[in-house]
């Protein structure tokens, strides 16, 4: 362990003395936090679309947060992944202040995240799209690319082998080599799903995972997500709309309205709180 | 004052009339792209053809007359009238309005909701195809356009400033009226799109095209509409050209600055193009003045460009137009 | 049942992966090489080999590069000419400094200058999209070629401002210069074709092309999900103005054997290479292939057919074809975005299946 690693240990146990490692009712480990958010405050010109929010994920649990539109549920996601640089506040992960990133350093450091409106790429087959989120662990050079020799093609095979295994957990090997713009919607929704787990993430951002589709498709990928968490032990933070469903699935919930935080806590306890039921019911702001 | 500070200051008023003419290009671009967002490459050949069709249709030429002649070895080129110019803009005009119908019904239409870069290349290829079709129906030598106004330099300005200054300014007159068309055009198009029902059309349409559907406005005739316009723009843009320097086909390439000119005012802004057709017209001028000794001649084949480009790296969204947040 | 797929499987992904994963296709693309390469020289005349077959192949090359680019990356350049016009000088500049140097490092040092010059120009789009970009490489191809018409060490102080390609030799046969024949030229610059277009494919079916697609299709998601657009935005500029150098290098040495920057790579070059990779198919490698022979040989063919046989003056032949390519691109870009390679795509698949419907 080298000196920073410890530190950085250190400090992750002074931060989380109150948060022990501890296992869930089923059978779920969950460590201590994996990313803090500490006092975010993020702003567009003049509008604040998030004011002062501070909260933390722990490794292996389903975080969710949930709100009203347009309470920023979607910035906080774009915070956590880089696109948007907040203009207060900290980012802590696995323990160490993370600097300014771009987007891309961010996925590296093992953040993968499906999107609100799909954000897939249509020219391509899902095979492909699905290839994709494997480029952060593909190494060959341009050069040994250009003449497809030993280490570029026997990568490529390899890489092939694990994107196989997320197809077949996925359930989508039918659709294998379909361009993702022919595919019905809740199908895309799952190959961004098998995308972002392709990348073998530490921590998966699921932007309404569920939004739009049937129940049918919502029991699945529900299932989905589930089975990912159990299995692979991946860390997920979730935005969802369906209450049913953020109740079913979560650990903890944060809840947001107009770049506030109004709650924290495990699903029964959030479910309670009246800051939460006003703004689910809608309440006049001027007396808030 | 020495004379070289002359020298350039009439180089600088120089290059803000060749600016109102980038500025006049530019403008039909701004109008499509706001009411469309197409970025309509064709907008300099369409000046180009516009003079071409208002030379031909002057000076009593045959359309298609080389195309007829070769097909039938026919030998005709002139119906043998001359055409009053008044009577001979309208007739142009009626061929822009068709154009812009044309435009509309066979390559608009069918193009709807398509990547604006795939817009943007059929544009190109709508350059192309109107370029041809320019010399194929009023044939491809350079002609004189002259539809009366005065050229030449400007005795009044000469003296007064040999006067003042002690120096004899140059100032082309046609400058100066491309100046003033120039200004009662951006007027006439500012209250035409603020007092008319087609102008108010025009205004929602261009800030979002499912909202004006929505309450009733046809989006196929305002495109008509815009591309109408845009080719009556192109019309006296092809007259303040064909004017100084003859109908001929480098106008098209002249007319491909009004890209950088857009960059610059950003593409959405009416005052914008003009504030940056002057700031090429004038730079690219005294550019050539000052470093003409230094790396040669002929800088304005690329200063504009390289403006833009520069200009780009550091404020993406033109000089007036807005910071876009880019949303996921 | 042209094509009999039944008992082709496929065992290992590489096979999967494979360029051509039909049987019949592969036989059919072996059978084109060596048609191209044994049989077409047989009977080549030099007129056939230099106006028609010479010229589609360097075009071929181009329109690989802007393909790559535009095709794969989504970033529309119109500074084709200009990073061809790189390519010549950088030639010319490496033949006469460096007479010993062998005809085929010529070419590719000169594809590795205009690479950088590429990177050079491709930095804005780090910053600008769309037909932003475009405008900023049309400074590319005002600047370059004014610089090589106006610095007169670029083209060795010469009196007319042209450049002109001294004889050089490959294995004792001129391939450059006035001796040369269609035939070597043709030779030499189907080689060229032949490894630059394997080199592409590879290029495009692995991590780096993949990387290009997801930038093209939606760049912001690319960027989200773990791809660096530097690495992948400077990288496509670069592979796409190498393969721009050799056109443009290769237009000068063997076809033209002489140019003039404004004339021969002017922004007319730009656009018709642009229309290449738009009739062919964008983001398709046969596409270029198709663009290049459509545009390339379809002018002759006109040409034979209006001037020749109809007697029509030569200029409103031209101002006809300059017509009917602009019609045309309307027509893809409405029609068939993805070219005429889609239409055969869509054929192939019919074939596949045929007799039966399903």
């Amino acid at each position: 362990m080298s000196i920073s690693d410890a530190r950085a240990l250190q400090v992750q146990q002074m931060e989380s003395a109150d948060a022990d490692i501890f296992t869930t009712p089923d059978g779920r480990r969950i460590g201590g936090p994996i990313l803090e958010m500490r006092n975010i405050t993020l702003r567009f010109g003049g509008v604040v679309a998030i004011k002062d929010i501070s909260f933390d994920i722990r490794e292996g649990e389903i975080r969710a947060i949930i709100g009203p539109n347009g309470a920023g549920k979607s910035s906080m996601l774009n915070v956590i992944s880089g696109f948007y640089h907040p203009q207060e506040g900290e980012v802590w992960y696995r323990g160490m202040r993370r600097a300014r990133m771009r987007p891309y350093e961010v996925a590296r450091e093992g953040i993968a995240r499906t999107f609100q409106n799909i954000a897939l790429f249509e020219g391509m087959s899902v095979l492909d799209n699905i290839m994709t989120g494997r480029l952060n662990h593909m190494k060959a050079s341009i050069l040994a690319q250009a003449v497809w020799w030993g280490p570029a093609a026997r990568e490529e095979a390899e890489h092939r082998e694990k994107v196989e295994k997320v197809i077949d957990f996925l359930e989508i090997q039918h659709i294998r080599k379909t361009p993702v713009a022919r595919l019905p919607y809740g199908l895309k929704k799952r190959v961004e799903l098998a995308r972002a787990l392709a990348a073998e993430p530490k921590i998966l951002l699921l932007d309404e995972p569920m939004a739009g589709m049937n129940v049918e498709e919502k029991e699945d990928m529900s299932r989905f997500i589930l089975d990912v968490n159990d299995e692979f032990g991946t860390t997920t933070v979730l935005i969802e709309h369906d209450m049913g469903v953020v109740m079913d699935l979560s650990d903890r919930v944060v809840v947001m309205d107009y770049g506030k935080k109004i709650g924290d806590g495990p699903p029964e306890e959030v479910r309670n709180n009246q800051a939460v039921i006003d703004a689910y019911l809608g309440v006049s702001h001027d007396d808030a | 004052m020495p004379i070289e500070v002359f020298f350039a200051i009439e180089v600088a008023i120089n290059g803000l009339m060749a600016g109102v003419m980038y500025a006049l290009v530019a403008l039909g671009f701004v109008l499509i792209f706001k009411a469309s967002g197409i970025f309509n490459f064709a907008q300099g050949v369409m000046a180009l053809f516009a003079a071409l069709t208002l030379v031909g249709l002057q000076t009593g030429q045959i359309p298609f007359a080389h195309l007829i002649n070769a097909i039938f070895g026919t030998r005709m080129h002139h119906f043998g009238w001359d055409l009053p110019t008044i009577v001979a803009i309208i007739g142009t005009m009626a061929v822009m309005v068709l154009l812009a119908f044309l435009v509309e019904r066979l390559v608009l239409k069918h193009l709807v909701n398509q990547e604006p870069i795939i817009l943007f290349m059929a544009t190109i290829g709508l350059a192309y195809l109107l370029e041809g079709l320019g010399d194929v129906m009023w044939g491809a030598e350079v002609k004189q356009l002259d539809v009366g106004l005065p050229q030449g330099a400007s005795v009044w300005i000469g003296d007064t400033t040999y006067a003042l200054f002690g120096y004899d300014f140059f100032i082309d007159k046609l400058a100066l009226w491309a100046a003033g068309i120039a200004a009662v055009l951006v007027i006439g198009l500012t209250l035409f799109s603020q007092y008319t029902r087609q102008g108010r059309a025009l205004r929602a349409v261009a800030d979002d095209h499912q909202a004006a559907l929505s309450v009733g406005i046809s989006l196929r005739a305002i495109w008509v509409l815009t591309w109408s316009i845009a080719g009556f723009v192109a019309l006296v843009a092809g007259i303040m050209w064909g004017a100084s320097s003859g109908v001929q086909f480098s106008l098209s390439l002249i007319a491909l600055k009004a890209l950088p000119v857009l960059i610059l005012g950003g593409f959405t802004s009416i005052p914008g193009a003009i504030v940056g057709g002057l700031i090429i017209g004038v730079g690219e001028k005294l550019f050539d003045f000052f470093f003409q000794p230094i790396v040669g001649g002929a800088t304005e084949n690329w200063f504009a460009y390289m403006l833009a480009l520069v200009f780009l790296l550091f404020r993406p969204q033109g000089l007036f137009g807005e910071k876009i947040i880019e949303r996921v | 049942m042209i094509y009999r797929e039944a008992g082709d499987y496929k065992l290992t992904y590489g096979a999967d992966a494979q360029t051509f994963p039909i049987k019949g296709d592969r036989w059919a693309y072996w059978l084109a090489l060596a048609f191209a390469a044994a049989v077409v020289p047989l009977f080549l005349t030099d007129y056939l080999a230099f106006a028609l077959l010479v010229p589609f192949l360097i075009y071929v090359i181009a329109a690989l590069g802007l393909n790559l680019l535009l095709g794969y990356c989504g970033q529309l350049s119109l500074g084709t000419g200009g990073f061809m016009a790189v390519g010549a000088y950088a030639a010319f500049k490496l033949m006469t400094a460096f007479p010993g140097l062998n005809i085929v490092f010529v070419i590719i040092l000169a594809g590795l200058v205009t690479a950088a010059v590429g990177v050079l120009f491709g930095l804005p789009s780090l910053r600008i999209k769309g037909f932003y970009l475009a405008v900023a490489t049309l400074a590319a191809q005002f600047f370059l070629v004014w610089l090589f018409t106006r610095a007169p060490w670029f083209f060795n102080y010469s009196p007319t401002g042209m450049i002109t390609a001294p004889t050089r030799t490959l294995f004792g046969v001129p391939i450059t210069g006035p001796s040369a024949s269609g035939v070597s030229v043709y030779l030499f610059c189907l080689g060229f074709v032949v490894v630059l277009a394997w080199l592409a494919r590879n290029l495009t079916r692995g991590s780096l092309g993949r990387s290009w697609m997801a930038i093209r299709d939606m760049d912001i998601a690319a960027e989200i999900i773990g791809v660096n657009p530097l690495r992948a935005k400077l990288s496509a500029f670069a592979i796409s103005s190498f393969y721009v150098g050799i056109a443009g290098a290769l237009l000068f040495t063997v076809a033209l054997g002489a140019a003039e920057a404004s004339e021969a790579f002017g922004i007319d070059k730009s656009f018709l290479v642009l229309f290449m990779v738009i009739i062919g198919g964008l983001g398709s490698i046969l596409g270029a292939f198709i663009g290049a022979a459509f545009l390339i040989i379809g002018p002759v063919l006109l040409k034979l057919l209006l001037v020749n046989n109809l007697g029509w003056p030569t200029d409103l032949a031209a101002h006809v074809e300059v017509m009917i390519i602009g019609t045309l691109i309307l027509v893809f870009l409405i029609a068939e975005p993805h070219g005429l390679t889609a239409l055969w795509r869509t054929l192939k698949e019919k074939l596949r299946l045929w007799p039966f419907p399903y």
